[in-house]
């Protein structure tokens, strides 16, 4: 079936390719279409989504209430201790406040919270409104900072400012101001900080533990399961070890600048990048530890002799089967598309809303000829792919739920809503699980897309 | 009665959601109608996200997706060509256009904006080939959803409603209520042999079946051409009782065209669906239908079977204010007590209407908190030893904590499946919430208890 080329719009015509058909080419980092119903949030989403799993410390938005309300616990990151991070504060602004200004009502709300919660360190967000009313958030938070005697720290996250990215930055900006603040005494010549995972459904929990097995001492998460402290003394460890670029790489950047501390990309997705990573790190210890890399290739070994022998079942339903990707960060789609390969399946559509330049090359070069490569796109043209290409499944988030289930279409969430970890060599086999319980469903023979022609 | 404590300046876990999202969601209840928001591109993002949650339906919203600079020249431009895109992809019959805090704030006159936009179309819109364009007013600094739904269905009746040709049609402004309920208010009505026109109806757009195309905007919603003579109709009926104390739809098309407005409660429990069904047997000059009347029977049946598992047990009832007034004036006609009812919303009448549903049977009005979030009903609720919760899902780690079982209503239900599915309204959305209050209350007997009931 072709793509109904009529939802495609002008404008967005060079934010799609297609392998194969022309030289590698794609428009991207661009301000949304207006109208064009794009998948993604804004900047201040991308400022809350990196710092809430920051559990001990106080997350006050400070705006309507909106904005607060749709990021109440919204990702699911988990803590092992403090879950200061899964309440939901706002200044709630109203309308005499956008007239008069929110300041004096942002540090009463500050200094209430603070003293109710006691917190470690308190964010606070600024939100579209708050940029154009011009409350100095800056100031606001330095006496509070001052009164109270924690680090109370702006994030420039007004959604207007751009996409998620602006955000990522935001973020990292406000987290930097923690980095270097703390007593890094005792932190062991074989350390790193984990940037870049979040904790959703426990995640960071099965990578620190992957490290420990290689005799690495994870310093701070950033973010998932993440305190204030551990943040402060970050800057003592020997490697920051980054995934998901587009959101913590900045952080990464300018730790190297200030303390320089060398930065190491890796992704715990799919089995080929999950163990390159490890062994990376390790390469990056050999000299401090010789015997690091036979502990990671015994680690592997033994993830991988547990782990293959359970995913041979799956393989063998799932082989040949057509996937599609759009996710956040491109990043991780690298990961998807190997992890998909890895099961036999064939990815032929993939994108992601805030992709840049290369991270596009990469996905070209990784692909398969007739792959779709797209950037910030839209429930019109993902509904339209998915036919043309006859997916069996597709991974994204909640708002591509809906789009694969109306067709018919199986569906992995990969972002949000999942509960069970799809990172390290586990995640590997829970999401050949999910993949497969999803494809293999007989729900499928029911739908419209299977029937039409079958009977009336 | 106690007073208030005074209230924090700071917000905790809202109880509500802002101006947009209930706009956005009437909106979608209007036949061909794709809503749309001028404001950043977040806004309606997270919004989607919410709705998906709930729905698990496909929620297109279109966004002016403001950057930076539209936030200092004003969104004019990209707000004229949003709509130019979404009528160019959608085939859109109608584009809701809701402001958000940001278009508000920067001061973009949306009604100008539109007028300016009809003329340069000029031929296009004398033959009908452009929709119409309704715009509201919804800054999230003021109000809550429950404004903004309002809000919506009252400027779709003052920008489309005419009076074309009177009709035995019937306006129904049923408020925000489940795909299910709306289904069934549609059943009565035809079953008293009487044409509605139900503004809005989310059944079908938000509760639609499996389809082989991803519908751009999905099929169902009040008919366009029925709500351009909703002037015509013989009478109007509107639910809510902290509603009809405001400046509704069912006014302006009372005082415009002199339509007969009845107000009735949100009909949930016995008492107040009598009285919708009071109301219904006036305009049409029949009694209600057999059918009708035998599931009030039934119902009352239930009502004494159930009384022993559910009588006297203290219930904190929250939400949107003239659902909690309904499940309230329910709660009180099975011999529950509503020890708190209260609501993140703030109309002034909440206390009020709670009084006119509970003094016939209760001798003292229940507590009743307006403007409230879960921080402050969790305080207040604390001292009232609760055994069991109503309200929507965002209560849940007030059930956890306190260990009682949570009935689901309302919106959201994010940690259930079938939420668009909950019936609330009339005799038989009575006896679903009746079933499932003292089912709620025998597993919590029959899980705390070593015995292993098997009879109870």
């Amino acid at each position: 079936m072709n793509t109904d080329h009529s939802v495609i719009f002008q404008e967005r015509k060079d934010q799609i390719h297609r392998k194969g058909e022309e030289p590698f080419e794609i428009s991207c980092n661009k301000e949304s279409l207006a109208g064009a119903v794009s998948q993604r949030a804004c900047v201040f989403c991308g400022s809350r989504v990196v710092l809430y799993p920051i559990a001990d410390a106080l997350h006050l938005v400070h705006g309507p209430i909106g904005c607060a309300a749709y990021t109440w616990d919204i990702r699911g990151a988990l803590s092992s201790g403090p879950e200061l991070h899964r309440l939901s504060f706002s200044t709630d602004l109203q309308e005499k406040d956008v007239i008069f200004g929110g300041e004096e009502k942002l540090t009463r709300a500050l200094v209430e919270l603070i003293d109710r919660h006691s917190p470690n360190a308190a964010f606070v967000y600024s939100t579209c409104i708050v940029g154009i009313i011009g409350d100095d958030l800056e100031s606001v938070c330095k006496r509070v900072s001052g009164e109270k005697g924690i680090p109370v720290i702006p994030v420039q996250s007004e959604g207007f400012k751009g996409n998620k990215r602006e955000g990522y930055h935001a973020a990292c900006n406000a987290m930097f101001r923690l980095i270097g603040t703390g007593d890094t005494t005792g932190i062991s010549p074989l350390s790193v900080n984990i940037l870049g995972d979040f904790n959703l459904a426990g995640e960071i929990w099965i990578i620190q533990e992957y490290y420990r097995r290689m005799g690495i001492e994870t310093v701070a998460n950033v973010t998932g399961d993440g305190r204030v402290d551990d943040l402060r003394r970050a800057h003592g460890a020997a490697l920051n070890v980054v995934q998901c670029s587009g959101a913590t790489m900045d952080l990464a950047k300018m730790m190297q600048e200030a303390f320089g501390i060398p930065f190491q990309r890796v992704s715990y997705f799919g089995v080929e990048d999950m163990a390159e990573s490890l062994y990376a790190v390790a390469r990056f210890f050999g000299d401090r530890d010789p015997g690091i890399m036979a502990r990671t290739q015994a680690l592997v070994k033994e993830e991988l002799s547990i782990l293959y022998p359970q995913l041979q079942k799956y393989r063998k339903a799932l082989s040949g089967k057509k996937a599609a990707i759009y996710v956040g960060g491109a990043f991780k789609a690298f990961s998807l598309v190997k992890a998909f390969r890895l099961l036999g399946m064939q990815v032929v559509l993939v994108g992601s809303q805030t992709g840049t330049e290369e991270d596009y090359q990469e996905l070209h070069e990784i692909t398969d000829d007739g792959t779709i490569i797209v950037d910030d796109s839209n429930p019109l043209e993902l509904s339209s792919f998915l036919k043309e290409k006859d997916v069996d499944v597709f991974v994204g988030g909640v708002k591509e739920r809906p789009i694969a289930y109306k067709l018919g279409v199986g569906f992995c969430d990969h972002n949000h809503e999942r509960k069970e970890p799809l990172e390290g060599f586990i995640g590997m086999l829970n999401f050949a699980k999910e993949i497969h319980a999803s494809v293999v469903s007989p729900v499928w023979r029911f739908v419209p897309r299977k029937t039409a022609g079958r009977r009336g | 009665m106690k007073k208030s404590p005074a209230p924090y300046v700071s917000t905790t876990n809202a109880c509500k959601l802002c101006k947009p999202m209930g706009a956005c969601l009437a909106f979608r209840g209007i036949e061909g109608t794709v809503p749309f928001l001028h404001g950043s591109q977040g806004c309606a993002t997270y919004m989607r996200r919410y709705i998906i949650s709930h729905y698990r339906e496909p929620m297109d919203i279109a966004s002016s997706s403001l950057g930076e600079k539209h936030a200092v020249y004003g969104g004019e431009a990209n707000l004229k060509q949003g709509l130019q895109n979404v009528m160019a992809k959608y085939g859109a019959g109608l584009i809701g256009i809701a402001t958000t805090c940001l278009t508000e704030t920067i001061g973009d006159d949306v009604p100008m904006i539109v007028r300016a936009f009809r003329k340069e179309m000029g031929e296009a819109v004398r033959s009908e080939a452009i929709p119409s364009l309704v715009n509201v007013a919804t800054p999230s600094y003021s109000g809550t959803h429950m404004e903004g739904f309002q809000a919506a269905v009252r400027a779709v009746a003052d920008q489309l409603a005419d009076l074309r040709e009177r009709t035995e049609a019937v306006n129904l402004m049923p408020g925000f209520v489940s795909p299910a309920d709306l289904r069934y208010l549609k059943e009565i009505l035809q079953d008293f042999g009487l044409k509605g026109i139900i503004l809005p109806d989310l059944s079908e757009t938000l509760d639609g079946p499996a389809a082989q195309d991803y519908e751009k905007i999905p099929p169902g919603g009040t008919p366009i051409q029925q709500i351009r003579n909703m002037g015509g109709s013989r009478a109007t009926v509107e639910l809510g009782r902290t509603l009809s104390k405001s400046a509704t739809a069912g006014k302006l098309v009372e005082e415009r065209f002199g339509v007969p407005l009845h107000g009735v409660g949100m009909p949930i429990g016995l008492r107040e669906t009598d009285g919708f069904f009071q109301i219904l047997e006036e305009i049409r000059g029949v009694p209600t239908p057999e059918k009708h009347r035998a599931e009030r029977g039934r119902l009352i049946d239930a009502y004494v079977d159930g009384h022993k598992y559910v009588s006297e047990k203290r219930a904190v009832v929250y939400g949107e204010e003239d659902l909690v007034v309904g499940l309230t004036a329910f709660l009180v006609e099975i011999g529950i007590q509503p020890v708190l009812c209260a609501s993140g919303g703030r109309s002034g009448h909440f206390r009020e209407a709670i009084e006119e549903v509970t003094r016939d049977i209760l001798p003292l009005t229940p507590l009743v908190r307006e403007g409230v979030d879960f921080y402050e009903l969790a305080e207040e609720a604390e001292t009232l030893s609760p055994e069991l919760l109503v309200g929507h899902s965002k209560g849940y780690h007030l059930a956890k904590r306190w260990n009682i079982p949570l009935v689901r209503v309302g919106f959201p239900i994010h940690d259930r499946f079938g939420g668009q599915r909950i019936l609330h309204l009339g005799y038989r959305g009575a006896q679903h919430l009746l079933d499932r209050i003292v089912n709620a209350l025998i597993e919590k007997k029959q899980a705390d208890s070593p015995v292993g009931y098997g009879y109870i």
